[in-house]
């Protein structure tokens, strides 16, 4: 799942830093993520593993870090 | 008992004259004095910010398209923005063109975009002057602009075109941000020295979307807007009648503005929406300017 969120990453993050070498924690939007691409990240992660975040996933932290967005897709679908 | 809802204030404008209905949802004239009482109030914000020293700068109501596009305007806000077209061809299409109009039918088909668009947002003409190193104190502007939405509603607080008194300031960080908390006080201030109920909460933009709902989330969570509120059409639902973006380093980047650190320059903007603070001020008051409490009235006929 790491490698699919980082191959969005590299399509739809418009960083300046490397998706494929960033660590799991670092913060993305440190990493020049802006809001506008976080939103493009989103739907894209939703697009790829057939997941709609709710509400109260659509914060910064969730697509702040690979970990964090990890970490939400696997709460979503854990009961399939 | 005041009764606030969207069709009393608006039949109350229309019957006083200070509204002139044309035809078209949120696109209405302003009557004399409607118009008197507007220029008086964006007096009252140039005498409170008088020793500020802001640049003064106006602009059309039109924006460069190519600047609308790098601002990531349509991305925020593609139900929203107005681009202007016209007919770019010979005398054979212009006939067709007539044709098409006298015959009823669509004539979109004659028309190409310009390379221009309406305003979305009255600061907006102003950040590609600011490219390059911006001098130690930064800058601040002071601009009054018409500005585009479109939003047809019959609702006379929601208006397509409308004008905004704006100033924007451009320089490190904590210049940005104390400007804009000088200013948030300073406004609510203003506004209550009017007899306006108004009263400044967090807020966010009407993002488009699902997207939409995070950029919202995440810039009521930054706390990067303000807008000052007052009941004008709903006494639950207070309108907003000035509004206060901080928007971080995002115009620094897209237009590659640097402090004198070579930083990247940080923004911040406030406008106040003049045709709302004036039916604010009307629903507030009364339609008869003449029949206004003496203290209100001395502000604004000093």
């Amino acid at each position: 799942m790491t490698d699919e969120i980082r191959a969005i990453l590299k399509e739809h993050g418009r960083m300046t830093a490397d998706a494929t070498t960033l660590g799991e924690n670092e913060d993305l939007f440190k990493a020049g993520m802006t809001s506008h691409a976080s939103v493009n990240v989103m739907l894209a992660l939703e697009a790829k593993f057939d997941v709609e975040f709710p509400d109260e996933m659509m914060k910064r932290e969730v697509f702040g870090s690979i970990a964090a967005m990890r970490a939400a897709i696997e709460q979503l679908t854990k009961n399939r | 008992m005041t009764e606030y809802t969207p069709q009393k204030l608006y039949d109350d404008l229309v019957a006083h004259r200070h509204i002139i209905p044309v035809g078209v949802q949120g696109i209405f004239g302003r009557g004399a004095v409607f118009e008197d009482v507007l220029r008086r109030f964006d007096a009252v914000i140039s005498r409170v910010a008088a020793s500020d020293g802001a640049e003064v700068m106006a602009f059309p109501p039109t924006l460069d398209r190519k600047v609308l596009e790098k601002s990531e305007y349509l991305d925020s806000f593609p139900n929203l923005a107005g681009a202007v077209f016209s007919f770019f061809g010979k005398e054979g299409e212009a006939m067709e063109l007539s044709g098409a109009i006298h015959a009823g039918k669509s004539w979109e088909a004659w028309q190409k975009m310009t390379d221009v668009v309406l305003t979305p947002a009255a600061c907006y003409p102003v950040y590609p002057s600011f490219t390059g190193t911006i001098p130690e104190q930064g800058h601040l502007v002071d601009m009054q602009n018409w500005v585009f939405r479109h939003e047809p509603s019959n609702e006379p607080t929601r208006m397509q075109a409308f004008r905004v008194r704006e100033f924007v300031r451009v320089g490190g960080p904590d210049t940005v941000v104390d400007w804009r908390d000088m200013w948030l006080k300073r406004g609510v201030e203003m506004l209550q020295s009017l007899g306006l109920p108004a009263q400044s909460d967090v807020a966010s933009d009407p993002f488009f979307g699902r997207g939409g709902r995070m950029l919202a989330a995440n810039q009521k969570q930054q706390k990067l807007k303000f807008e000052v509120l007052v009941p004008v059409i709903s006494e639950t639902k207070h309108t907003a009648i000035c509004s206060f973006n901080y928007h971080q380093d995002h115009f620094g980047k897209l237009f590659d503005i640097k402090t004198q650190s070579g930083e990247l320059a940080q923004t911040a903007c406030l406008g106040f929406g003049l045709e709302r603070c004036v039916m604010a001020l009307f629903k507030t008051h009364g339609m008869v300017p003449s029949e206004w409490p003496k203290a209100v009235r001395e502000i604004l006929w000093p």
